[in-house]
């Protein structure tokens, strides 16, 4: 028996809710990390973008697994019992948003003219209006950043199933859902919530891609 | 009376090149100083360190009896008394008016504020009807006046200027020369680098002469004009290449 209309309902707002958190959430940590790193000059700097770069690469199944052990009866987080929850879902998928924002947001960054932060510096900007102010003249790029990972976040399928587990008006988010209609041979019923994840998508990137245009006053 | 800037044994070097080779100069206040000397002579190093956009490999600068390392926090407190306006003047992203309040909304003015302090001159440099426009869309000469509002709404003790009428018309040099008048009459500080020998006549009180990073002579503009002191000062007003 494929999905009731309430049930439908409730998985789209969920997928929407995991992955907008994460999105938001790893932009708010991202932002400023990637700032932070293409403006302040320290030791150790090349091997923190270095690092950083390398998470682009890395395997949702495996950040799902670390949430995992994290939440699982030995980790450290296990009083939180949040394994097989949403929170446990945002947190793997936050593991994945955050190198993806921070790292588009390290080159937007880094690419802004210098003359610009000169200027900023003559007419007394401190340093971290100065940080702000690149940001702003980098916001496209940084919009970018936010498109990308809210892209890895609500496509995101290895990690949600191995720390939410996929259950039922739980944990079950469009992209879990698919996996399990087309186990059951409901191949149709999963090509339409693929349709609605695309949907989905068209919608958060007209609205992002607006902003990005749009520009600051 | 002590000078408002003091630029002392000032050397900089990027890995090989001596870019400024230990070079001394003070300003007083109210005097206009010009920078003279072919590309490449250290103008507009020696301006960067003045107004702690930089930091010299040796030396140190001395801004009203008080010394800071422009790669130091402290030289923020030092240079928010001071305003400089760069070679290529860049816009930042938005209108005019968001560019002419940057320098007085980082220091904390409110917006209203901030925009009743540029209004007047932006009237007076013939942009007000710009405000709302973005800074993207406007021409050379009118970034070059945007430039100067936003420097000097800020009433800085010192205005560095790199070459502020480069590439301009006739007309926006007459209107940004008017202001630099203005600004020192009402009892600001200019030091200004020039390849103009015409606009250095013009303003400057003093002039410096620079020639491989090292200021070569120094002194009244009057004079300097009518009748060097030095070989390579001549050469320099004669137009020939001096190094």
């Amino acid at each position: 028996m494929p999905i009731s209309p309430d049930e439908l309902l409730e998985i789209t707002l969920r997928t929407l809710f995991v992955s907008g958190v994460a999105t938001m959430l790893g932009s708010l940590i991202g932002i400023p990390l990637g700032s932070l790193l293409a403006m302040t000059r320290f030791k150790g700097r090349r091997l923190a973008k270095t690092v950083l770069y390398t998470f682009y690469g890395f395997p949702p199944v495996v950040a799902g697994l670390v949430i995992f052990y994290i939440l699982s009866g030995n980790g450290p987080l296990a009083r939180l019992d949040l394994l097989f929850s949403v929170w446990a879902m945002i947190l793997a998928e936050l593991i994945l948003v955050i190198p993806l924002v921070a790292g588009i947001t390290l080159s937007s960054v880094t690419d802004v003219d210098r003359s610009i932060l000169d200027t900023a510096k003559a007419l007394g900007a401190g340093a971290r209006q100065l940080r702000a102010t690149a940001l702003r003249e980098a916001r496209s790029g940084v919009m970018t950043g936010i498109m990308v990972a809210f892209g890895g976040a609500v496509s995101e399928v290895g990690a949600a199933m191995l720390v939410g587990g996929n259950i039922q008006y739980q944990t079950r988010v469009l992209t879990t859902a698919i996996v399990v209609e087309t186990r059951n041979g409901n191949f149709e019923y999963a090509g339409a919530l693929g349709a609605i994840l695309l949907l989905i998508s068209f919608g958060i990137y007209y609205l992002l891609g607006y902003f990005q245009e749009r520009g600051p006053k | 009376m002590t000078p408002l800037l003091e630029l002392e044994k000032l050397t900089r070097r990027y890995g090989d090149v001596v870019a400024l080779a230990g070079a001394s100069l003070n300003v007083d206040r109210g005097e206009i100083v010009g920078l003279l000397g072919p590309s490449g002579a250290g103008k507009t190093t020696l301006l960067r360190m003045a107004g702690f956009l930089e930091a010299p490999t040796s030396g140190r600068v001395v801004f009203d009896g008080q010394t800071a390392r422009a790669d130091k926090k402290e030289s923020l407190v030092l240079r928010r008394r001071m305003a400089m306006i760069l070679q290529k003047p860049v816009v930042f992203i938005g209108s005019v008016m968001r560019n002419a309040t940057y320098g007085l909304r980082v220091r904390g003015y409110p917006d209203g504020q901030a925009r009743g302090l540029v209004a007047p001159l932006l009237e007076e440099l013939g942009l007000s009807g710009m405000a709302d426009r973005p800074a993207s869309t406007l021409s050379g000469g009118e970034v070059q006046r945007l430039a100067f509002a936003r420097a000097t709404v800020l009433r800085p003790e010192l205005l560095l200027l790199d070459e502020f009428t480069a590439n301009l018309d006739p007309a926006n040099i007459g209107v940004l020369e008017k202001a630099v008048r203005k600004y020192r009459d009402g009892g600001g500080t200019v030091m200004m680098v020039t390849h103009n020998i015409a606009q250095g006549k013009r303003l400057a009180d003093r002039v410096c002469l620079l020639l491989g990073g090292r200021i070569v002579e120094a002194g009244p503009s009057e004079k300097f004009f009518e009748s060097p002191e030095t070989e390579k000062g001549r050469a320099f007003l004669n137009g020939s290449m001096v190094w």
